[in-house]
């Protein structure tokens, strides 16, 4: 019936979204303004836990230029943050309320917030709030025993809000019997997604329409619009968000944090557009931290070596309130710890603890980055131990080929974890062929018979994306030809707006110049679910081609009713369709003839029950200098299999961006608390994000062997898999450098550590 | 991180500034390049309640060459040095030098003055003060005074400038050509402030030492000279073992203090590797 043009699926086209941004046009958090905004700035607690006693706000309240200083009294009427996605039971007790009642719980936590002319202004004032609070031990440690939560007002409550278990298989029967144990303990640091675009937002208020409109909003408006109306009881279709540019997101940004509420509650009660751009150190304080999880594996091989059972337990330090991912990161590291391997018989216990520091969530690949990790040197362990090459002792537990689609037996947010599609054992031949691995290897060995310190190493890992229910879109041709696609999608820099032009283009044969993408507005559509989870491509852009068949099937039929032929004997090309008897008619003038306003109309709507999995390795070749412990990565490469590469060019920059944050992970990014809690790790000075001086070119082998089946593209994510095994490609490279297996257990490899191993 | 309200003054002479130190008393702070103090005003941790701001006193402006010595105006960029300010060994010394001070941006404002005054026991300006037995110009009210480099450094972040002084000019003696220069630091990234780093003259006659100049930095207080090792080292061969013994040595001279990059026992190794290192690329250098 249809034949297109060249397809643009598939080719590596220019963003759509850059000349805005190179040219400086973007509009960002802090480009948002209203005439008559006043500032906001929050006074956070500069202990890490004490019992909270009176406020003393009156010498603010006093400043020339203060309009309010509101404590939790004042907001009496605004509830707890709920979680976004979680089915884990019990949480309830342990979320944030937009100021700290009773209690602070960790430096930063917010006690009081100004509302000024000037942002400066809201600065002096919080500078003469004093708030009395009788200081506590805090518990630092998630290794430690569960302390009381709130010890006065919540008796009883301790900090472990949940245990998760899963499993599938036998696991006491094949330790019974089992030829060898291996056992590990692994931790990976605390480190966060840190976007160069701070949070920010405006809140401005519509009195005759009662309507409160939040500017800067991320990753999920739609989301987080439904839970502001519901914070401040009203109904959904009074409260909008907006998204601007959005200059980074990696799972903290755009997650629903206290001050986003109190902007919006607050522009309302005090009648003028409330602005607040969070600082750096803010930012340090109260975005979401990540990581910080502890691992104990304990395996039972086979003489082989291959893994017969494997038994687990983690405890990921939570921070001090559980936030809107509820229990998303020990969920997924739960589930997917077994990552590539058969692995028959599986139990784990992953247990959530709260501290007296920042609160945590997902940071890109959210639990898979430590629980590959963890589960990469348990393999590296049993090599070590076996006498194996990397990839042979790895393609010896792999998930082989006839095994898959492959269910694993237990569930990840709530979606039954089946390794879709996969040729798990391909990916690793052609890694090895890619590196020439002998060869590598021998010259590797040459160097260091000259004394270098070289190591090699790899991390496979399987990732997971396209978390459903489902996604919509919009899709409007006009008669001069251009298409505009309505979603709820948001951009948060990934090249959405490209990728979902291509889908649509390809879909219907016609250039990208004509279609545009609008999303992050509630006003223009009134369901989306938001870009987290290396979903969009998956779900909205299946959507999309949905969208652009629809357009196209109402496009026949208008056709064949003004023709007077029948559909069937109907040909489609680039945008024309036509008769061999000579009928023929554009859809420009389909639109004209029969489209209204907002032109031709097709909606597509996506549903998925199911996640995919898209898997990958990364390669990692490391130089040691053992006069400072300092590492230097040579090389560095990254396979994987994304399904269907809808633009390869947006694939290799996910992947080279991820790995630096996986380099920084690993090397680099590191917050530290004293003994006291004080967090030691508030600037740019110490918390270090790797450079362009630190990260290598980053090679890529891009593969598209193992379509996805569930979606009508084949297409996985290609989001997070440039994060999930860097901390393990290095670790293991380290560690091979060092030569003495065992030793590496612990991200990140800061040079003080690594000399530490070199002297034994 | 906004900053507390300040007032501005902008002094076209040192007099001129002199002046306002004298008025403002305890509440006014010179403000040079800006590059450690503005950050730091804007944590505020520092509240001036008055900047004077010595940017535009063109007569502490610049490097002249006086001969045997390079002399220095506080607000001279690091960014002069990018290229060699004289075709001298000390020229081109400070040339490698430079480079390691944070970033490009920051040392097109950051000025050599600023660094000393400031005394961060990691700036590679003080080390180079110190190693090369530089004097600094100090004007107060009661007029001008020379403070040698070994008297000016009090500990972290305190030198011999008063609070109603200036720091005006630095004057660094040159090295005699046939000397060679090392430098080494090592920090997390680059651009970074240095875990640890030294500076090494080295006068070499026919493979053998005749005379050294040995500096250490980022461990401890502030930079140091290292005399005594200087001592050492004249008469020996230049061989890497000999180096390598210097550092070592090194490493039960020095007293540092840990944070959270490194390790006081850390820092102390990485003294020996630093030093050795500056040894070796002097050495190369002298060749
Ligand atoms: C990201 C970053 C990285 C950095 N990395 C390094 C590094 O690796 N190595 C390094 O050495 N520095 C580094 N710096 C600091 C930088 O070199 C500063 O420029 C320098 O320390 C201070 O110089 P300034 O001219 O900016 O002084 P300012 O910030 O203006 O002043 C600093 C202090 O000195 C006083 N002062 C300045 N001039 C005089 C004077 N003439 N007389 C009396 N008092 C005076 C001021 O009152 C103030 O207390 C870094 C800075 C940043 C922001």
């Amino acid at each position: 019936m249809t034949e297109n043009a060249p397809n643009l699926i598939g080719q590596s086209v220019a963003r759509i979204e850059d000349p805005e941004l190179l040219t400086g046009k973007g509009t960002f958090a802090a480009d948002f303004n209203r005439a008559g905004q006043i500032h906001m700035r929050v006074l956070r607690s500069p202990v890490a836990f004490g019992r909270l006693g009176g406020i003393d706000t009156a010498e603010a309240r006093a400043l020339p230029g203060v309009i309010a200083v509101w404590t939790a009294e004042d907001i009496a009427d605004l509830p707890q943050i709920d979680f976004r996605m979680t089915k884990v039971q019990g949480l309830g007790p342990y979320r944030q309320w937009c100021l700290a009642r009773d209690y602070v719980r960790y430096v930063g936590d917010p006690i009081a917030v100004v509302f000024a002319e000037t942002a400066f202004l809201a600065e002096d004032a919080c500078d003469l709030i004093f708030p009395e609070i009788g200081e506590l031990d805090p518990q630092l440690d998630p290794l430690d025993d569960p302390s009381p939560y709130m010890p006065e007002t919540m008796p009883g409550v301790l900090s472990e809000p949940a245990v998760l278990r899963k499993g599938s298989g036998d696991v006491e029967a094949v330790f019974a019997h089992a030829a060898e144990v291996v056992e590990l303990e692994l931790s990976v640091g605390r480190h966060s997604g840190i976007p160069l675009e701070t949070r920010g937002a405006l809140g401005v208020y519509d009195r005759d329409s009662d309507t409160i409109t939040m500017y800067g909003a991320a990753k999920v408006p739609h989301y987080n619009r439904g839970a502001i109306a519901d914070m401040l009881r009203l109904p959904v279709e009074r409260v909008h968000l907006s998204e601007g540019h959005v200059g980074g997101g990696f799972g903290p940004r755009g997650e629903l944090y206290p001050e986003d509420v109190l902007v919006c509650y607050a522009c309302r009660r005090l009648g003028r557009p409330v602005k607040w751009i969070e600082d750096r150190r803010e930012h340090f304080l109260s975005t979401n931290h990540s990581r910080d999880q502890h691992y104990r594996l304990k395996a039972a091989i086979d003489e082989r070596g291959v893994i017969q059972a494997l038994d687990a337990e983690f405890f990921t330090d939570q921070g001090a309130y559980v936030r809107t991912h509820g229990a998303t990161v020990s969920d997924l590291a739960a589930a997917l710890l077994p990552g590539p391997y058969l692995i028959p018989a599986y139990r784990v216990a992953g247990h959530i603890r709260l501290t007296n520091k920042t609160p945590c969530g997902t940071y890109r690949a959210p639990g898979r980055y430590e629980s590959s990790f963890a589960r990469e040197r348990l393999i590296d362990a049993i090599a070590a131990r076996k006498g194996l090459d990397p990839f042979e002792i790895r393609a010896r537990n792999l998930i082989p080929e006839d095994r898959i689609p492959f269910d694993r037996g237990i569930d990840a947010l709530g979606t039954h974890v089946v390794y879709d599609s996969g040729k798990y054992h391909d990916l690793l031949a052609r890694l090895r062929a890619a590196l020439d691995w002998d060869a590598l290897s021998a010259r590797v060995a040459a160097r260091r018979a000259e004394g270098e310190r070289i190591g090699l190493g790899i991390g496979y890992f399987v990732e997971k994306s396209g978390l459903g229910p489902d996604d919509k879109v919009r899709l409007h041709f006009y008669p001069d030809g251009l298409i505009c696609i309505v979603t709820g999608v948001a951009n948060i820099g990934q090249g959405v707006e490209t990728a979902m032009a291509q889908i649509c283009g390809g879909t219907l044969g016609l250039p990208m110049a004509g279609i545009s993408i609008l999303h992050g507005q509630t006003r223009l559509i009134d369901e989306g679910r938001g870009a987290f989870a290396t979903r969009v491509t998956v779900m909205t852009g299946s959507a999309v081609k949905l969208a652009s068949e629809a357009l196209l099937d109402q496009a026949l039929d208008l056709a064949a009713g003004r023709f007077g032929l029948p559909r069937e004997e109907l040909r489609y090309r680039a945008g024309r369709i036509w008769h061999e008897g000579g009928a023929s008619v554009t859809l420009c003038e389909l639109a004209a003839e029969y489209g209204g306003e907002d032109g031709l109309v097709a909606e597509g709507i996506f549903r998925s029950d199911h996640m995919t999995y898209p898997y990958g390795i990364h390669f990692a070749q490391v130089k040691l200098d053992p006069g400072t412990g300092g590492v230097q990565i040579e090389r560095y490469m990254v396979a994987f299999d994304v399904g269907r590469a809808i633009n390869p060019m947006l694939v290799e920059g996910q992947i080279t961006g991820a790995v630096a944050q996986g380099i920084g992970g690993a090397l680099y990014e590191e917050f530290v608390y004293d003994a006291a809690g004080q967090p030691l790790v508030t600037s740019f000075a110490d918390y270090l994000m790797p450079t362009a001086m630190e990260i290598p070119p980053i090679e890529t082998l891009i593969r598209e062997d193992a379509p996805s089946p569930l979606n009508p593209l084949g297409v996985k994510g290609a989001g997070e898999g440039g994060i999930t095994a860097a901390g393990a490609a290095i670790a293991s490279a380290v560690e091979d450098a060092i030569g003495r297996p065992g030793v590496v257990d612990r991200l990140p490899l800061t040079p003080e550590r690594v000399a530490g191993w070199l002297r034994g | 991180m906004k900053p507390a309200s300040f007032s501005y003054h902008k002094p076209g002479s040192v007099s001129a500034a002199l002046a306002l130190l004298a008025q403002f008393g305890e509440e006014g702070k010179i403000i040079a390049g800006g590059q450690s103090l503005v950050p730091s005003m804007n944590f505020r941790l520092a509240r001036p309640e008055t900047l004077i701001d010595i940017n535009h006193i063109a007569e502490i402006q610049g490097v002249s060459d006086q001969g045997d010595h390079l002399e220095i105006g506080a607000v001279t960029r690091h960014a002069t040095f990018h290229h060699p300010v004289s075709p001298c060994p000390l020229g081109r010394m400070l040339t490698k030098v430079v480079a390691n001070i944070a970033h490009y941006p920051i040392r097109q404002r950051g000025t050599f003055g600023g660094s000393l005054s400031h005394a961060d026991p990691a700036s590679e300006w003080c080390l180079v003060a110190v190693t090369m037995g530089a004097e600094m110009e100090i004007h107060g009210p009661a007029g001008a005074r020379r403070v040698p480099a070994a008297q000016f450094f009090r500990g972290t972040f305190t030198t011999a400038v008063g609070r109603d002084e200036l720091l005006a000019r630095i004057r660094l003696p040159k090295l005699p050509e046939g000397w060679g220069t090392g430098f080494y630091e090592f920090s997390r990234r680059k651009g970074d402030f240095a875990l640890a780093m030294a500076l090494a003259a080295l006068k070499v006659e026919g493979g053998t030492i005749r005379a050294a100049r040995l500096g250490l930095g980022a461990v401890g207080a502030h930079p140091q000279r290292l005399e005594a090792l200087e001592a050492e080292l004249t008469g020996q061969p230049a061989t890497p073992q000999t180096f390598a013994a210097i550092g070592a040595r090194a490493q039960t001279m020095v007293t540092p203090s840990g944070d959270i990059h490194g390790s006081a026992e850390y820092r102390r190794e990485l003294a020996a590797t630093v030093i050795a290192r500056a040894l070796t690329r002097a050495a190369e250098d002298a060749a």
